[in-house]
C-alpha cells in the first residue's frame, strides 16, 4: 500500500509546489490538500480540501482520510504577508491544531515534517558564523514572526515527546530564491536600487526553491525524523549578491534605518524588522546534518542567487510567464466526471 | 594529533574505473550554473584574501618600522592543521592581535582568524572591515568550526577586556583565563594550544583613564583614554607609541584527551589552562628581565 499524505496550505506557494512533486511519486496514493485558497499551480490527482486558517475540521479529515504523513508547509515566514493576528492564528493555532489531529487517539498518522524557517536563529551581532541545529539563539526574540515560529516549534517538540512512534521532521530553511518564489528579499532584488544598511556588508545564506521540495520530499521518502537546517552551501556578501544580479546599492542609514525604509513600501517593498537585522548582521546555518542523512543539494547559496539572476534575465526579456489560476469546476470534471479516462483508476476499482 | 590534510574527503569518483565514470548519468543542466557564480573571495567567514593582502601592505612599513616587531620561536606555530593561539593582551586599544596575524601571515603564509568580541560587529563599516580582516566572534561553535572542521590557525586573548581595561600600574600581570573556555575548545577539536608572549604593547598605549561608555554605545565595555591619545590627539586611536614589540612563541601544548567529547573534566581543563597562564606569565617575566629599553628592546 502507497502513502497517504496531507499537505497543508495548498494554496500558498509551498503546499501546492510539494504537491506537484508527490504527484510524480507513484509510491505516494492519496494527496490530500487543505488550504484556505486554491491551489495556484496545477493538480491531477491531488484532492483540495478548503479550510480556515486554524485548520479547526483537521481531526475530522485525518480520521477520514486515514493518512499516514502530515506535511505542514503552511508556516508563515514572511511577516509582510499577514498581521500580528493572523501569524499568530497560522503559525501557533493552526499547528497546534494540527499536531492535536495527528496525535488524537488511534490516529493513522506515522510521519509528521513542519516547514519552519532559520529566522528562529534571529540576526545579531552575538550570533556564531554558522548555526547548528542545537545552538541555542544568541540574542532575544525581538520580531513577531520569529516569536510564532518558534511557539509553533514548541509545540513540534512537544509533540515529538508525546508520540515517541510519531517521526517528526523540524526544517529550517534558509533565505529562499527560485525563479517563481517573491519574498521582501526577492522584491528587494528587483529594484533598480537594491537597499542596503550603509557600512554593513552582511553574509547571507540562500537555498534553492526546488532544493527545499526536493528536501522536503527527501525526509518523507527516508523517514528521517529531528531537527534540520536546510541551506546551501556557503555564504556571501549583499554586495556580492547585488552584483550576481547585476545591481548596484541604495545605502540606507545605520541609525533610524526603519524610519528612512518606510517609504519603500510604497514601492510595494515592505522591509520587516527581521529582514533588517539580517542586513545588518546576516546568518549562517551548518547544513551538514541533513547531508549526513544522504541528501544532495543542487544548489550552493551563490548558486541559487545566480540561478535567480537567470530567471529575472529571462522575465525581462519576455515579460512574466503566464499564471495559473483554480477552476473548481472545472478541476471536479477532471477528477470526478465518469467521461474522463483514468489510466490510474484500472486497477483500483 | 594526527595530521589530516584538507580536502581529502572530498573526490568521490576516486575509486571509480574510468568506464565507470562515462556510464554514469549526465549532471543535471542546472548544476552548471554554479560555476563562476562567485564574484569575490569573500569565505564564509566573512574573511576576504584580497582586502587581506590590501591591509598588510598597509599595516608592513608600520609593523617594521613603528613597532619592530620582533617574533622568537616562530617555528614552533603549526605550519599545518588546526591549532589556537593564545596570547596576553596588552594596551587600551590592543595592536596584539594585529600584530600576530600579520606576522603570521607574512611570514608563514597561513591565515590566521582572530576571536574577539562581538561589540565590533555592531559598528557600521568597522564591522565589515574587521571581518573582511579575518575578525571572527569568539563564540564556542566558531573556534570549533575553524580549529577541527577547518583546521585553521586562530587567535583568541583568554584574558577577554579584563586586560586591556588594566591600569599602567597593573602592566603585564596576566588576569584570569575565562572559564578556561579555550583549553576546552582545544581539546573537543584536537588541536594544540600555541601560547604567545608579547611585550610592547603594555608601554604603547598605556591607559590614562576610563570613561563610561556613553548611550548609543553603550556595549563597549567603556572609553579608553589613552597616553598615546593625548599626545596624538583623536590619531592616538589608532597610533600607538613606539614601543618595540617582542613576541615568544611557547612551546604547542598538546592535550592527551580524546577529542569529540561533549564535555570534558572542568577541573582538568581549569588546570590546563592554569598551566599555561603561568608559562605566559613566567616567560613575559623572562623577557621583560632582557629587556634593557622600552622603546628598543
Amino acid at each position: 500500500m502507497g502513502r497517504r499524505v496531507l499537505v497543508t496550505g495548498l494554496g500558498s506557494f509551498w503546499g501546492g509546489r510539494v504537491a506537484q512533486a508527490l504527484e510524480a511519486d507513484p509510491t505516494v496514493d492519496v494527496i490530500i490538500g487543505l488550504g484556505t485558497d486554491g491551489p495556484t499551480v496545477p493538480l491531477e490527482r491531488t484532492e483540495f480540501v478548503p479550510a480556515d486558517h486554524s485548520y479547526s475540521i483537521l481531526s475530522r479529515i485525518v480520521k477520514a482520510t486515514r493518512v499516514d504523513t502530515v506535511l505542514h508547509t503552511f508556516l508563515v515566514v514572511d511577516s509582510t504577508r499577514a498581521s500580528g493576528q493572523q501569524l499568530h492564528e497560522q503559525n501557533v493555532i493552526g499547528t497546534m491544531n494540527l499536531l492535536a489531529a495527528a496525535g488524537a487517539p488511534g490516529s493513522s498518522v506515522r510521519h509528521v515534517v513542519v516547514k519552519s524557517s532559520t529566522l528562529v536563529y534571529g540576526s545579531s551581532s552575538r550570533d556564531p558564523t554558522w548555526y547548528g541545529e542545537d545552538t541555542p539563539r544568541a540574542a532575544p526574540v525581538r520580531t513577531r514572526i520569529e516569536r510564532s515560529l518558534l511557539e509553533a516549534e514548541s509545540y513540534v517538540h512537544d509533540f515529538a515527546t508525546d508520540n515517541p512512534h510519531v517521526a517528526v521532521t523540524l526544517m529550517r530553511f534558509a533565505n529562499v530564491v527560485g525563479t517563481d518564489i517573491v519574498t521582501p528579499i526577492t522584491k528587494a532584488l528587483r529594484l533598480p536600487l537594491v537597499p542596503c544598511i550603509f557600512g554593513f556588508d552582511p553574509q547571507l545564506q540562500f537555498v534553492e526553491e526546488d532544493d527545499v521540495v526536493r528536501s522536503i520530499e527527501f525526509v518523507m521518502r527516508e523517514g528521517a525524523g529531528g531537527v534540520f537546517n536546510v541551506a546551501g552551501d556557503g555564504r556571501l556578501p549583499w554586495t556580492e549578491v547585488a552584483s550576481i544580479c547585476d545591481k548596484r546599492l541604495a545605502p540606507m542609514p545605520p541609525i533610524a534605518t526603519r524610519l528612512a525604509t518606510a517609504p519603500l513600501a510604497l514601492l510595494g517593498v515592505e522591509l520587516p524588522p527581521e529582514l533588517l537585522d539580517l542586513l545588518r548582521f546576516g546568518r549562517g546555518v551548518d547544513n551538514s546534518r541533513l547531508k549526513a542523512e544522504g541528501f544532495a543539494y543542487r544548489y550552493s547559496s551563490a548558486g541559487a542567487v545566480e540561478n535567480f539572476a537567470r530567471a529575472e534575465r529571462l522575465q525581462r526579456s519576455v515579460g512574466p510567464l503566464g499564471t495559473y489560476r483554480y477552476e473548481h469546476d472545472v478541476e471536479q470534471f477532471f477528477r470526478h466526471s465518469p467521461s474522463v479516462v483514468r489510466e490510474s483508476e484500472v486497477d483500483i476499482r | 594529533m594526527p595530521s589530516t590534510p584538507q580536502g581529502t574527503s572530498q573526490g568521490t569518483s576516486q575509486g571509480a574505473s574510468p568506464s565507470a565514470a562515462l556510464v554514469r548519468a549526465p549532471l543535471p543542466e542546472r548544476v552548471a550554473t554554479e560555476r563562476g557564480a562567485r564574484r569575490s573571495d569573500v569565505d564564509g567567514w566573512g574573511r576576504s584574501e584580497a582586502a587581506r593582502a590590501f591591509a598588510r601592505g598597509l599595516y608592513d612599513p608600520f609593523y617594521r618600522h613603528w613597532l619592530r616587531v620582533e617574533w622568537d620561536g616562530l617555528e614552533r606555530v603549526p605550519t599545518t592543521g588546526g591549532a589556537l593561539l593564545v596570547a596576553n593582551h596588552s594596551g587600551a586599544v590592543p595592536s596584539d592581535a594585529l600584530v600576530i596575524m600579520h606576522g603570521i601571515e607574512t611570514q608563514l603564509r597561513r591565515a590566521v582568524y582572530g576571536m574577539a568580541d562581538d561589540f565590533f560587529r555592531a559598528v557600521p563599516v568597522v564591522g565589515t572591515l574587521w571581518s573582511r580582516l579575518g575578525g571572527v566572534v569568539a563564540h564556542p561553535d566558531n573556534a570549533y568550526r575553524l580549529l577541527h572542521d577547518e583546521q585553521q590557525l586562530a587567535v583568541a586573548f583568554p584574558e577577554g577586556t579584563k586586560a586591556t581595561g588594566k591600569r599602567y600600574a597593573e602592566r603585564y600581570r596576566l588576569r584570569r583565563f575565562g572559564r578556561g573556555g579555550f583549553v576546552e575548545i582545544a581539546m573537543r577539536a584536537g588541536v594544540p594550544v600555541v601560547p604567545i608572549a608579547v611585550i610592547g604593547g603594555e608601554e604603547a598605549m598605556p591607559l590614562v583613564t576610563k570613561l563610561p561608555a556613553p548611550g548609543p554605545l553603550a556595549r563597549l565595555p567603556y572609553i579608553p583614554i589613552t597616553a598615546n591619545m593625548l599626545v596624538f590627539g583623536p590619531l592616538g586611536i589608532v597610533l600607538p607609541f613606539p614601543a618595540k614589540f617582542q613576541l615568544r612563541v611557547l612551546e604547542p601544548v598538546h592535550f592527551d584527551v580524546d577529542p569529540g567529547q561533549e564535555r570534558y573534566s572542568k577541573s582538568r581543563v581549569m588546570e590546563e589552562a592554569e598551566a599555561i597562564r603561568a608559562s605566559m606569565q613566567a616567560t613575559i617575566y623572562d623577557m621583560l628581565r632582557d629587556r634593557r629599553s622600552v622603546w628598543f628592546g
